[in-house]
């Protein structure tokens, strides 16, 4: 079945197996590999990608479901050579080891900071409370996004 | 690496669009809503359904309104819709306390409130609140719409009276003044499934509700279980018991003990049955003594 996504901004057409996942279309189909594949069961949120502006768990999506609409993945994070400044935070706060989990991380961490740029230390884990980091003990990453809540010059990047 | 069998994929335009497409596949197709019940299961190839018909683009079904003395809830309403309404969570708090419980905030931006009532898992928390708080199921067919009670929607694990070319459309929750609702749930770790979960609702005799530290006669009561195979998700005994007593400590604690008494729990990976059932009546009861407090204007 032939596919028409937006992914960061730019349309992506293919011809696709129905059963194919979401997760695999962005990395196997597109070479996107920032979004990462992991449990693969809906748990550990490594594969979260905006769906429509919404966070969404990508192993647990239809390609086919994404027919015809819009997907953010870490790669559309960045702008111009410029860092979001989640990235920013991740970087200066030491917000990731392995690296595993960042990319949906910092997903979320967006949306959140989108809808409540200033976000207390319980709200930012209540938000990330659907993805697994087996490395940082989370508490970089939450230092990481309120380092992003402390440092966003630019506005909101729907 | 989990793949589903093969399958057709279509997309509903409209109501009347997807019930086209279910009688056409005659019963080989199923809806996808939020796909996180179904999809899981494709994957396992624990479901393997010739067409998927995806009603994502329903958007006609996706809405929370009041109208007259009723709340209506669209069946393609996300969790996340239901938690972030202040109209739900002003007249029925427990659909909050159970769904800031429900999995986590990304797989609860995906997931319908639909989809959690006909997957009919046995351990599904909206199935408990919305049998608690008498909630009526809106199915539409070909033959046109009929209601059905939440607390006669469910015939077993994994199976609801909806036909296979019928739609849930919609839920009906009646608003009735001088109540208080609440959810209380035991999981093993956040997010995970209940252990066992209990809902109450409550509504108290308006000249004693809250009055000089009476504790007010019930009036009507609601009382749902999950993850306990209490049948319907219904805790009838345990209400009958309630009805027209004061609202003590003492008859909540005999309504708990009722409630644990009447469900039928199966031991698994999450517990053995004596400890279930003893969540079922703790929980009845903490669920009571919080929707008694809100009744009376005690806790928000
Ligand atoms: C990691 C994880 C943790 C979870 N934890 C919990 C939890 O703690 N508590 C809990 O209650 N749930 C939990 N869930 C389940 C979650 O609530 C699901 O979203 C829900 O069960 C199904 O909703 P859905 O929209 O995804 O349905 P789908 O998967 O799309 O559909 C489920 C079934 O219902 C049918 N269906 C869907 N919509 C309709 C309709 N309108 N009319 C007729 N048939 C329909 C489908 O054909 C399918 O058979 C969890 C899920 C995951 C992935
Ligand atoms: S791979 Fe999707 S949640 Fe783990
Ligand atoms: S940094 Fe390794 S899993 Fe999070």
């Amino acid at each position: 079945m032939q596919v028409t996504v937006t992914v960061n901004g730019e349309e992506y057409t293919r011809d696709v197996d129905t059963r194919l996942l979401l997760v695999h279309f962005l990395r196997d189909h597109l070479g996107l590999t920032g979004t990462h594949w992991g449990c693969d069961t809906s748990n550990c949120g490594v594969c979260t990608v905006w769906l429509d502006g919404v966070p969404v768990k990508s192993c647990t999506v239809l390609a086919v479901m994404a027919d015809g609409h819009a997907v953010r993945t870490v790669e559309g994070l960045e702008r111009n050579g410029t860092l979001d400044p989640v990235q920013e935070g991740f970087v200066q706060c030491h917000g990731l080891q392995c690296g595993f989990c960042t990319p949906g991380m910092m997903l979320t961490a967006r949306w959140l900071l989108d809808h409540n740029p200033d976000p207390s230390e319980e709200q930012i884990r209540e938000a990330i409370s659907g993805q697994s980091c087996r490395c940082t003990g989370y508490e970089n990453i939450v230092r990481s996004v309120r380092w992003a809540a402390e440092h966003s010059t630019v506005e909101a990047t729907k | 690496m989990q793949v589903p069998a093969h399958f057709e994929y279509e997309r509903a335009t409209s109501v009347d669009h997807a019930l086209a497409l279910l009688a056409r596949w005659g019963g080989e197709a199923r809806v996808v809503a939020g796909g996180h019940s179904l999809i899981p299961m494709m994957k396992l190839r624990l479901a393997r359904p010739e067409a998927l018909i995806d009603i994502n683009d329903l958007t006609e079904l996706s809405y929370l309104r009041l109208a007259g003395d009723e709340l209506l809830l669209g069946a393609m309403t996300r969790h996340a819709d239901l938690l972030a309404s202040p109209l739900v969570g002003e007249h029925y708090p427990i659909l909050h306390d159970a769904e800031r419980v429900i999995a986590d905030p990304i797989v609860r931006n995906r997931g319908t409130i639909g989809g959690s009532l006909c997957q009919a898992d046995p351990s599904e928390d909206l199935s408990a609140a919305f049998a608690a708080i008498d909630a009526v199921a809106v199915i539409r067919g070909p033959s046109g719409a009929r209601t059905v009670p939440v607390r006669e929607f469910h015939t077993g694990p994994y199976e609801t009276v909806v036909g296979p070319d019928e739609l849930l459309t919609e839920i009906r929750v009646p608003i009735r003044p001088g109540g208080g609702s609440a959810y209380e749930k035991v999981e093993r770790r956040v997010g995970d499934w209940a252990v066992a979960a209990a809902g109450a609702a409550i509504w108290l005799d308006g000249e004693s509700a809250g009055g000089a530290g009476q504790p007010g006669i019930v009036r009507d009561v609601g009382i749902g279980l999950t993850a306990v195979g209490a049948s319907h998700f219904h805790a009838a005994e345990a209400e009958a018991s309630l009805r027209g007593a004061p609202a003590t400590e003492e008859n909540f604690a005999e309504a708990g003990r009722l409630a644990g008494a009447h469900c039928e729990p199966a031991a698994d990976q999450r517990g053995p049955v004596d400890y279930k059932r003893h969540l079922a009546s703790e929980l009845t009861v903490r669920a009571l003594r919080r929707a008694a407090a809100r009744a009376r204007g005690q806790e928000a």
